[in-house]
C-alpha cells in the first residue's frame, strides 16, 4: 500500500485518459459504489463488433479513476465481445499494482461498468452461428 | 495541563486490550474511528466470558440455578441502561441497535398513528437508518415528509421551525449528526413539537455515547442508541419509549417471550418491555452493555464531553494548519456545537486514499459519504474523510493524524 500510488497512477487520476462523454453512443452503462459515492458512467462507440472510442465520466477516488482511465485506452479496438469477457486478473495485471482487498470494489468499478454496457448491447444480438 | 492529556486518559486507554496491540506494520494504533463503532474496555469483554464460561443459560424460563443468575444479570442490565439514561426499566426495550429501534417504532407506533395528510419531519442531517424507515412508512401511510434544512456548516435552521410542525405527528431527529458532529438544539425543537401535537424520536447513536442524556429532562418521547458505539458489544442496542406511548403499541417481532397468554386461535400480550422482545434475547450482549454503561458512568458522561470538547477544539486547530495547502473542514468550527466528529477533506486527495494511507501509519478514520448520501448531495461533496474521538483519544491521537497528512501531502504532491 505504501507504493500504491505510483507517478503514473496519480497521472491517471489527475490527467484521465478518454474522460468525457460521447455525443453518439452504441452502448453505456453507469453505476456506483454504494460504500463510498464512487461514481463512473462509460460510453462504447462500435464499429462491425469492435470498440471504436471509448469515453468515461464519473468521480471517485484515485485508483477508481486510473483504473478506469487505464481500462479505456486497454479497450480501444477491442471486440465487444472480448471487452465482456474482461477478467478482474486482466484489469490488475494493467493497472499493476497491489489491490488491497478494502479498495479492491473501488479497483473495479471501471470494470463492473464497462462489462454491464458490454453485456447489455450483445444482449441486443442476434446468437452467432 | 489540558484534560485531554491528564493520567486520566492514560489509565482508561490501559483499559483497553486492543489499544496495547501494534498495526501489522508495527504502528500504535490509532483509533479515531468510534463514530462508526468504539473499542471494547477489559471488563465488558470479560462479562462476556464470563456468561458463556459461568452461567450460559436462557432467561425467564429455566427454575435451575444459572438460569436464574443469567435472568437475574440481564434484568440488572437493564436497570443500568435504565439509570444511564434516567429512563424507568420498565421503559427500556432491548433491541438489536438503533436501526432496529427505529424500525420498531415506524412500524409499529407509526402504523397505527399516521394516515395520508399528515407529516413527519426529520432533518437534513439524518442518517439513512432515521430516514429511511420514515420514507418507507410515508409511502405505506400517505403520510408527508418534511425535513428542517441545515446552513452550510451544517447548523440546523429552525426559523420555519412552527409551519413545518404544522399537522406534524412525529419528529425524528438525531441528536449528534453522525457526519459533521453538530449537536441537535433538542431543548429548543422538543418543547415546540410537542406544542404542536407531534410525538419526537431522538436517534441517540451519536448522543447517549458522547453527551450526558436525562430522557425525562429531555422529555424525549422516543430515544433509540446502540451498544458498540458506548462501549458494549455490536448486536444489543436500547429503544427506551415512555411508558403509555408502548403500552399503547401494538407488538413489532412476534412470537415467544413476548406473550402472556397463547391459545390456538388467539395471543395476549406481554407488558412492555417484553411485548417487543420476542424470542431468545441477545443475552450475553445485554449484560456486556449493563458493564459498559457502568463504565461510562463511573467516568463520568460529563468528563467525557468536557474531554471531547478540548480534544475537538486541538484537533480543529491543528487541521486548520493545512488550510493554505488546501484542507477543508467541514461542520461547525466551534467545539461547543459539536460532539468528537470532524469531516475534512484534503486538497484533491479523495477521502478514500487519505484514508488508505493513514491506515499505512496506523491511522483509523471513516471515508465516504457516512449514510448520509442525501446530505453529501446537498452540501455537493462526494466524500469526506472524518475523524470522530472518544475517551481514550488524546492530543497525540491528533498529532498522528496530522502526521498522516503530511504524508498522504509527500505522496501525492500537495
Amino acid at each position: 500500500m505504501d507504493d500504491f500510488y505510483r507517478d503514473y497512477i496519480l497521472d491517471h487520476y489527475r490527467n484521465p485518459r478518454n474522460f468525457g462523454t460521447l455525443e453518439r453512443s452504441d452502448a453505456q452503462a453507469e453505476d456506483l459504489n454504494p460504500l463510498c459515492g464512487d461514481e463512473i458512467r462509460m460510453q462504447l462507440k462500435l464499429d462491425d463488433g469492435v470498440v471504436e472510442d471509448v469515453r468515461f465520466s464519473g468521480k471517485g477516488c484515485a485508483i477508481s479513476q486510473a483504473s478506469a482511465s487505464m481500462l479505456t485506452e486497454m479497450v480501444k479496438g477491442m471486440k465487444l465481445a472480448d471487452v465482456a469477457k474482461l477478467s478482474k486478473d486482466a484489469v490488475l495485471e494493467n493497472v499493476g499494482i497491489g489491490i488491497s482487498p478494502t479498495r479492491m470494489k473501488c479497483a473495479m468499478l471501471g470494470l463492473r461498468v464497462l462489462k454491464s454496457a458490454a453485456i447489455g448491447e450483445l444482449a441486443g444480438w442476434p446468437d452467432e452461428e | 495541563m489540558s484534560v485531554a492529556a491528564t493520567p486520566k486518559v492514560d489509565a482508561i486507554v490501559a483499559d483497553f486490550p486492543i489499544l496495547a496491540r501494534p498495526t501489522s506494520r508495527g504502528k500504535r494504533l490509532v483509533y479515531l474511528d468510534s463514530a462508526a463503532t468504539s473499542q471494547k474496555p477489559r471488563a465488558v469483554i470479560q462479562a462476556l466470558v464470563d456468561y458463556y464460561e459461568q452461567y450460559n443459560a436462557n432467561i425467564h424460563r429455566g427454575v435451575y440455578e444459572i438460569a436464574a443468575r443469567a435472568t437475574t444479570e440481564y434484568e440488572r442490565a437493564r436497570v443500568k441502561l435504565a439509570r444511564f439514561v434516567g429512563a424507568q426499566t420498565s421503559e427500556i426495550v432491548w433491541v438489536r441497535n438503533t436501526t432496529e429501534a427505529i424500525n420498531l417504532v415506524a412500524y409499529s407506533w407509526g402504523s397505527s398513528n399516521l394516515r395520508a395528510g399528515d407529516a413527519l419531519l426529520l432533518t437534513e442531517l439524518e442518517h439513512h437508518s432515521d430516514l429511511v424507515p420514515w420514507q418507507l412508512l410515508a409511502q405505506r401511510t400517505g403520510a408527508e415528509l418534511r425535513f428542517i434544512p441545515v446552513d452550510d456548516r451544517g447548523v440546523l435552521v429552525l426559523d420555519d421551525l412552527d409551519r413545518l410542525l404544522e399537522g406534524c405527528k412525529l419528529v425524528a431527529i438525531a441528536h449528534v449528526s453522525n457526519t459533521l458532529g453538530t449537536i441537535a438544539p433538542l431543548e429548543t425543537i422538543i418543547p415546540r413539537a410537542h406544542a404542536a401535537g407531534a410525538v419526537v424520536l431522538v436517534d441517540g447513536a451519536q448522543g447517549a455515547p458522547h453527551l450526558p442524556v436525562d430522557v425525562k429532562a429531555l422529555d424525549a418521547d422516543f430515544y433509540t442508541f446502540s451498544g458498540h458505539k458506548m462501549l458494549g458489544p455490536t448486536g444489543i442496542g436500547v429503544l427506551y419509549g415512555k411508558h403509555d406511548l408502548l403500552a399503547a403499541m401494538p407488538p413489532f417481532v412476534t412470537g415467544g417471550d413476548m406473550i402472556r397468554r397463547v391459545e390456538y386461535a388467539h395471543t395476549t400480550f406481554n407488558d412492555p418491555p417484553r411485548k417487543f422482545e420476542a424470542g431468545t434475547s441477545n443475552i450475553a450482549d445485554a449484560i456486556a452493555f449493563g458493564v459498559a454503561a457502568e463504565y461510562l458512568q463511573a467516568i463520568g458522561m460529563e468528563w467525557v464531553r468536557e474531554h471531547e470538547r478540548i480534544l475537538t477544539g486541538y484537533a480543529l486547530g491543528r487541521l486548520a494548519e493545512f488550510e493554505p495547502r488546501g484542507l477543508a473542514i467541514y461542520g461547525p468550527r466551534d467545539p461547543a456545537l459539536v460532539s468528537g466528529v470532524i469531516s475534512f477533506n484534503f486538497a484533491d486527495v479523495h477521502a478514500h486514499d487519505l484514508a488508505s494511507i493513514l491506515d499505512t501509519e496506523g491511522v483509523c478514520v471513516r471515508a465516504g459519504h457516512h449514510c448520509t448520501m442525501p446530505l453529501m448531495d446537498k452540501m455537493g461533496w462526494a466524500a469526506t474523510a472524518r475523524a470522530s474521538f472518544y475517551i481514550y483519544n488524546s492530543e497525540a491521537d491528533v498529532d498522528a493524524l496530522c502526521s498522516g497528512i503530511e504524508k498522504a501531502a509527500r505522496v501525492f504532491g500537495v
